[in-house]
């Protein structure tokens, strides 16, 4: 078989070839089907899939961040604005020579060497055709001799960013708070979308209070990119809608005027109008400049401030919780009378001290041989404190805190600045809780003049204040009047929360205790007598001087230091005109001293420049 | 079979039917390349950001390739099957001379230096290895015996290796299916055709493990594109994202955002078929793909018709080639197929290739054409 010879087969051979050829033609119609019903699988079945790939491919949505609402005191003067700052950026792959630009430029602006070093680490994450920044904060100088030489720079582009500006510095930082960079605690806080242009937040007080005013919502650029990044052209535009102002009840004016009376001090002064809750003034001393923060303070200036022993970082005003001392008297003289523990004529003699039974304790009066007889009013008037540790006992600390309660003390004001202290008012449910001790009787008297475990904040001493003066209305306190868009200047007012009026069983016990009030001023004997010469207005006040606690911190360290610190402080509470109270105001000196030797004045002096300014505004 | 004659008569002008046959060009098949070709240059501008050099250059390469295929038509069969052993045999020596002497390009040993002129000696066994086994059974009584299977089977299996080393899948691929394209149409038997893919299939381990490791990830990649979107797994997902953000009518030429804003890569060479489909949608595929059927049917048709033993195999190979390269970059460029770097033929941007190609449609229409002038 192996040597036989096979014969060609033509016409075999031709039928087999044939058929060979027609099963390849069939193969190759099958795998081209196989191909269409990809294409058809991946065209019309998954087409919306990929179209959106496509569309999330090319288009990049690049957030517009809004301008930040401006704020104006109440007469219309801007306390906080944006600025434009400039930088400079560098587009690498328009430069023919980097080394050589950057050593160009630095003959013009002033490049150190950390700038450089940032510059070169961004470049590296950078693509080419984006810009790098290089400085920033040009000064004005650099600004004028770059744009004088610009076309040398075809890879330099100035930068103009908007910047938070407190033009007013330190005299508005512990009301405006301020602006700082965001971070990622801050994010977690808020709309990441609509936060996704934006590089500062407000961190602390109306800033923060009032952030989702002010910020306004971003605005987007769709913008259509390749596949290294690099901007084709923009589709769609949709513009950021800026923040609202703020028009605040401030009077930068009076601000400025309380600060520059408390000069060194350390204190603090809040002014408010009685009826509208509308506050003044927010002074709280030493204070700082915010701009500081705007762009991040570096590390030594903030250790400068947050290590400083007087605390300027500490807002006193809402923070700083101080025994109130004599200030709350009228309103311990209102819960005696309004809870019939006392009549208006109720008379009390006092020898100079007040003693429990069986105790052998002496409460000492303030003045060492006493007051002799003293009545409702001459207890105010000469702030006599025998008089009040007996109508305390009489009350029990039950009837002091639930009437305190009424003025504000031992919670919040409600202020729009976030971040408040609430004081403390003591009670008997307090201090079990707190120190598992039952509450003693000896306390409730040192609570009756505004010492022991009381607290109080010169926010809520004023509110107090203003409660008495207006008898018994209540707004809470607040800063915002009204807001603006950018597009109008109408005023939007804003409405505040208000309580119901405390009201008296007998109102006519308003007028006595602001009649004593006055007399605090005007009476021979009245604590702050001193400032009552050439008074143009009726003022009615009340001094406290408050013992400091607390001794033992720092005493070893700086003795003649810790001396001064271990004064007492100077309070002062004041409402004025007497009869229709236009401003309630309260002030804290820190171991100032005596409340109507050091505090009595400096409110005097603050009256009188506020009656005279609101007289030529009148005019 | 008298049914397919309806296609030798064109309604062209007679004289210009004439002319083309004189020139032993087959009408309907030239018409079909040149309207590839079009679709391609079409296709190109696109796909080149509206660069009118790269058009240029590549209408330069087109001329050059139908010099070439007008060349190598007027040689007559009888030619090809005379030289076909001594052209097989300097293209397996020159193919064992690149891997010697080679220069070494993107890490692949495939090019030969010939007096400062350069080329693959892969892209000639295209020709020579449907050459020579079409020319191996030109004379035998078919179908072949086992030895006759033997022989034939390491006639093709050699060039392959050897190019498969360089490593070049692609190429590999291309020779070998064209190579038992011929076996098959030999007559290989049906149980013996089983028994080969089963072998092949055996050898699947070893050949992976023969694999660089970079095609080894290609074939992952395929498996699981989303697994490395920003490396390997970039060209499919951008690739599948092109064709099927297409859909049914395209988005229009010129308009295709994937290729025109870069993300698609080699998009003028291998990828050009996702810019022609993100631009011309499921309706501009169905059109590319009836013309390539068009003209694999017409060269089927032509071996079918051819009398003698030699042409018909070696018109049945090189017609299959152009199959292979067509679905494989098709199958590749839609994520069906690993990424092996063919070019879609005829269209594509790039050199060697088009001129191979065009050089076997030369020798196919010389093979029809010369039969034709003998009978009449």
């Amino acid at each position: 078989m192996r040597d036989s010879i096979r014969l060609k087969d033509y016409y075999r051979e031709n039928l087999l070839f044939s058929r060979r050829a027609y099963a390849l033609i069939i193969a190759v119609v099958i795998f081209m089907i196989l191909l269409m019903s990809r294409m058809i699988y991946l065209q019309i079945i998954q087409n919306d899939f990929y179209s959106t790939m496509s569309l999330n491919n090319r288009v990049r949505l690049v957030p517009i961040p809004p301008t930040r609402g401006l704020i104006y005191d109440r007469n219309g003067i801007l306390l906080a604005e944006n600025l434009p700052t400039f930088g400079i950026d560098l587009i690498v792959e328009r430069t023919p020579d980097l080394e050589q630009t950057l050593e160009e430029l630095a003959d013009i602006i002033h490049i150190r060497p950390q700038d450089l070093e940032k510059f070169h680490r961004l470049r590296k994450r950078t693509k080419p055709f984006d810009p790098v920044p290089l400085r920033l904060r040009l000064s004005e100088e650099e600004v004028a001799k770059f744009a004088s030489n610009r076309h040398l720079f075809p890879a330099a582009e100035l930068t103009a960013t908007l910047t938070r500006h407190y033009p007013f510095g330190a005299l508005t930082a512990h009301v405006l708070g301020y602006v700082g960079r965001l971070d990622e605690y801050d994010l977690k806080k808020v709309d990441t979308k609509q936060y996704s242009g934006t590089r500062h937040i407000g961190k602390i007080g109306i800033e923060r209070f009032y952030e989702s005013h002010l910020h306004g919502s971003v605005g987007h650029q769709q913008i259509e990119t390749n596949a290294r990044g690099r901007i084709q052209r923009v589709l769609k535009r949709t513009p950021p809608e800026p923040g609202k102002n703020l028009h605040l009840a401030l009077d930068i004016n009076l601000q400025q005027k309380a600060m520059s009376l408390l000069k060194d001090q350390r204190g603090s002064l809040v002014a408010m109008e009685p009826f509208s809750g509308e506050v003044f003034t927010l002074v709280s001393m030493p204070t700082y400049d915010p701009n500081l923060f705007v762009n991040g303070i570096d590390q030594q200036s903030f250790d400068a401030l947050n290590q400083s022993i007087d605390r300027p970082l500490f807002n006193r005003a809402i923070r700083g919780q101080y025994p109130p001392g004599s200030t709350i008297k009228p309103m311990l003289g209102l819960a005696a009378l309004d809870n019939e523990i006392i009549a208006r004529d109720y008379k009390v003699y006092d020898p100079g001290w007040y003693q429990l039974k069986n105790d052998d304790h002496k409460y000492r009066d303030w003045r060492r041989g006493g007051h002799g007889w003293v009545d409702y009013e001459k207890a105010i008037v000469e702030s006599c404190d025998t008089y009040y540790y007996d109508i305390s006992l009489r009350m029990g600390i039950d009837t002091i805190g639930r009437f305190l309660h009424e003025f504000g003390f031992g919670q919040p004001t409600q202020i729009d600045m976030g971040s408040e202290a609430s004081g403390l008012l003591p009670s008997r449910e307090w201090k079990y809780a707190f120190r598992n001790e039952p509450w003693f009787p000896g306390e409730t008297l040192i609570t009756g003049i505004g010492q022991g475990f009381f607290l109080a904040t010169p926010l809520q001493l004023a509110y107090a204040t203003s409660i008495v003066a207006s008898q018994g209305h209540r707004t809470n306190p607040h800063l915002l009047r009204a807001t603006s868009d950018h597009t109008s200047n109408n005023l939007d007012l804003v409405n505040h929360a208000t309580k119901p009026p405390l009201s008296l069983k007998n109102p006519a016990n308003w007028q006595l205790t602001t009649q004593a009030m006055v007399a605090v001023i005007t009476h021979i004997r009245g604590t702050a007598n001193s400032i009552a010469d050439g008074l143009s207005y009726s003022l009615a006040g009340k001094t406290g001087t408050a013992q400091v606690f607390g001794i033992e911190q720092g005493e070893r360290y700086e003795k003649d230091k810790v001396a001064v610190r271990l004064r007492d402080h100077a309070l002062f509470v004041a409402f004025a005109p007497a009869e229709k109270p236009q401003i309630a105001v309260a002030l804290i000196v820190e171991n100032g001293g005596s409340g109507g030797q050091v505090a009595a004045p400096i409110i005097r002096d603050f009256l009188d420049f506020y009656f005279t300014e609101k007289s030529h505004a009148d005019i | 079979m008298q049914t397919f004659d309806y296609l030798d008569h064109t309604t062209t002008s007679p004289i210009f039917e004439r002319i083309v046959k004189r020139m032993h060009l087959d009408l309907p098949l030239l018409l079909a390349l040149v309207l590839l070709c079009g679709i391609g240059l079409i296709a190109l501008y696109s796909a080149s950001g509206q660069n009118i050099n790269v058009i240029e250059a590549q209408l330069k390469r087109l001329s050059v390739g139908f010099i070439a295929m007008l060349f190598a038509a007027q040689i007559p069969p009888r030619f090809y099957q005379f030289s076909a052993p001594w052209l097989f045999s300097i293209g397996l020596g020159l193919l064992a001379a690149v891997l010697v002497i080679g220069d070494i390009n993107k890490g692949a040993q495939r090019w030969i230096s010939v007096g400062g002129f350069s080329f693959q000696p892969s892209e000639l066994m295209k020709l020579f290895v449907p050459l020579m086994v079409a020319w191996y059974f030109s004379d035998r009584p078919l179908p072949p015996r086992p030895l006759e299977t033997l022989v034939a089977t390491i006639l093709i299996v050699v060039p392959v290796f050897l190019v498969a080393r360089q490593p070049d899948l692609g190429t590999a691929l291309l020779i070998g299916s064209s190579g038992f394209a011929v076996l098959w149409l030999a007559g290989l038997r049906i149980r013996t055709t089983f028994y080969l893919i089963l072998t092949a299939s055996a050898c699947a381990p070893l050949f992976w493990m023969l694999m660089k490791d970079y095609q080894r990830q290609r074939v992952l990649t395929l498996l699981n594109p989303e697994s490395d979107p920003l490396g390997t797994g970039y060209h499919i997902i951008q690739s599948k994202i092109a064709i099927g953000s297409g859909g049914l009518y395209g988005k229009g030429w010129l308009n295709g955002t994937q290729s025109h804003l870069e993300f698609l890569p080699e998009r003028s060479t291998d990828f050009i078929f996702a810019v022609f489909s993100e631009e011309f949608g499921l309706f501009g595929i169905i059109f590319l793909m009836a013309i390539y059927l068009f003209i694999i049917i017409r060269g089927m048709q032509i071996a079918i018709h051819s009398q003698d033993g030699f042409t018909r195999l070696l018109v049945g190979g090189l017609i299959f080639i152009f199959f292979v390269y067509a679905f494989v970059n098709m199958g590749m460029v839609s994520g069906l197929l690993p990424v092996v770097g063919l070019p879609l033929p005829l269209v594509s941007y790039g050199g060697t290739s088009l001129v191979t190609l065009l050089i076997g449609f030369g020798m196919l229409m010389s093979a029809h054409t010369h039969r034709r002038l003998l009978s009449s």
